[in-house]
């Protein structure tokens, strides 16, 4: 087994110790949440809406047969939007997906036995982690070919999944440091006793190591989903028809600059409404699982 | 314990064990017979865990041999599985798996290890566990048992293995001396019924009660090896005296 690699900011990282299966509960952190949660952070986001149309509803010419209200605009355009919007959680849910399930392998390999394949995984790790999303988003899009051969059979491959493999190359490194984490913050002496016990190296991997490193994983694994669901938005600028390319389309329909912030704002209500509680649920989990350090 | 002994079952030769530079055993030679109970007792540092590691191969030596029934540990083509199935062991911090109950901690090994029929283990792991008197503690968790408790679980889980051999690391160092008890009870029990044990311990009332022979080692080497009532009542080396003198 490796030893732990010092120079961490990960929590997983940090020794169990008897706090593995203790919830710690930080009071003074559960009452601070209790109070921001919904009823401010919702109605901040609300006034701060309604503070949109109203400034670009002053702005612009005022409301006419000829010229509907900026909320009226709004509520014609919404069904178009939402469905773009639709259609990046689907994106993320793939790519999530995808990036887990090379991420969990890679991850794995992490703590190979073998140096090379130890060293090789850390390698691709560190090179995707490390690497900005949009520059790997555009390698994809224009060094995958269009179809691929699939035991003979031509399978295409359209433009909208070379996106959703660019963006689960960051979310497979950054799910292999999640697993390494996970793995290596269980203690040595559980290795240890599943060993005794005549447990292969795969066994006590999958009965008795990752169950464990499971809901320590689990935070820090929703956290990166909150992040890649709003970084899907960059598929927009490599020319799938998403969410933003459809409030462009919009807006340039309209050709009324007044809509240009409440329509964005409305794209970012919807992605906010989505990952907030998300965010919300992970700190939850972490207070529950609270690592001392 | 004044039962007939029986052919070798452990045999170390000349052992030597370095981390580096530093020695950690130095030409240690022993021999343990079937249903011998052995105790390893000596100062902190002077290699008795390091020892019982080596016994099941969770450390390689770096010379000499340890034979375990037969099977040669410093063997670079030793089969480490066929080896641990033989070995049970017993650590100090019980390290009982924390997302598994009692029974099913018990059950684990004999179903994923040596295959065995769900139903059959099942019904010898209540009875390990009643042996070991946690039974009704068969689905709590290891975090709700106490020290002892999870000791006795570890040791019915490394039972459900039929061993040949059982290693104890120190088993009651991290007890009060109540549960203490309960276990050393429960080892006792276990060395009566032909167990081959090997304790590391500095319970010197258990070694004198129910060890067939001691071992004092200290800087990785063993010093001196006899009968308890030999070996704790009158030493024959100087070292082993103070030793004793601390102690006792």
């Amino acid at each position: 087994m490796m030893p732990l690699r010092s120079g961490t900011d990960m929590a997983v990282l940090l020794p169990a110790g008897g706090a593995l299966a203790r919830p710690v509960v930080d009071a003074r952190a559960v009452g601070f949440t209790e109070r921001t949660f919904s009823p401010a952070v919702l109605g901040a986001l609300l006034a701060l809406f309604a503070l949109a149309v109203a400034a670009a509803e002053a702005h612009g010419q005022p409301a006419s047969a000829a010229r509907a209200g900026i909320l009226a605009t709004l509520w014609k355009w919404a069904p178009l939007l939402f469905s773009g919007f639709l259609f990046n959680l689907l994106v993320s849910v793939l790519s999530m997906a995808l990036g887990t399930v090379a991420g969990l392998a890679l991850g794995l390999a992490q703590v190979s036995l073998l140096w090379p394949v130890r060293k090789g995984a850390g390698i691709v790790t560190q090179f995707f982690r490390n690497a900005p999303w949009l520059v790997l988003l555009f390698y994809c899009m224009f060094l995958l070919p269009f179809d691929v051969a699939v035991f003979g059979i031509t399978v295409p491959l359209p433009a909208w999944f070379k996106a959703v493999i660019g963006l689960a190359l960051p979310v497979m490194a950054n799910v292999s440091e999640i697993v390494r984490g996970g793995v290596r913050s269980i203690p040595i002496a559980q290795w240890e006793s599943a060993e005794a016990l005549a447990f292969s190296r795969r066994q006590i991997l999958w009965m008795v190591i990752l169950p464990q490193s499971l809901k320590r994983m689990l935070p820090p694994w929703m956290n990166l989903y909150a992040i890649l669901t709003m970084a899907t938005t960059l598929i927009s600028i490599v020319g799938i028809q998403d969410g933003m390319t459809l409030v462009r389309s919009a807006l340039i329909a309209e050709q009324r600059t007044e809509l240009f912030i409440p329509m964005y704002l409305m794209l970012l209500t919807w992605f906010f409404l989505y990952c907030y509680p998300i965010a919300r649920l992970t700190m939850a989990l972490e207070r529950r699982f609270a690592v001392r350090a | 314990m004044a039962h007939a002994l029986g052919t070798p079952v452990v045999v170390l030769k000349n052992v030597e064990k370095r981390f580096g530079l530093v020695e950690v055993l130095r030409d240690v030679s022993l021999s343990v017979a079937r249903g011998e109970t052995i105790c390893v007792i000596g100062p902190s540092g002077s290699g008795k865990s390091t020892l019982l590691r080596c016994i099941n191969a969770l450390i390689p030596i770096s010379k000499g041999s340890i034979t375990v029934d037969g099977i040669e540990v410093a063997d670079p083509r030793l089969d480490k599985l066929a080896l641990r199935r033989k070995v049970g062991m017993v650590f100090q911090q019980y390290n009982l798996f924390p997302h598994r109950t009692a029974l099913e901690n018990v059950m684990m090994a004999p179903i994923h290890v040596l295959k065995q029929n769900r139903a059959e283990v099942s019904e010898r792991a209540r009875i390990l566990l009643a042996k070991v008197r946690l039974a009704g503690k068969e689905h709590v968790y290891p975090g709700e048992l106490s020290g002892g408790q999870q000791q006795r679980v570890a040791i019915a889980r490394s039972l459900a293995m039929n061993p040949l051999v059982m290693l104890f690391d120190e088993v009651t160092a991290a007890l009060d001396p109540e549960t203490k008890k309960e276990v050393l009870v429960t080892i006792r029990e276990l060395a009566a019924e032909g167990m081959t044990c090997i304790l590391v311990t500095h319970e010197m009332s258990f070694a004198r009660e129910a060890a067939d022979n001691v071992y004092f080692t200290d800087q990785g080497v063993i010093v001196e090896h006899g009968p308890p009532a030999q070996l704790l009542a009158n030493p024959k080396e100087a070292r082993t005296r103070a030793f004793l003198d601390q102690v006792l």
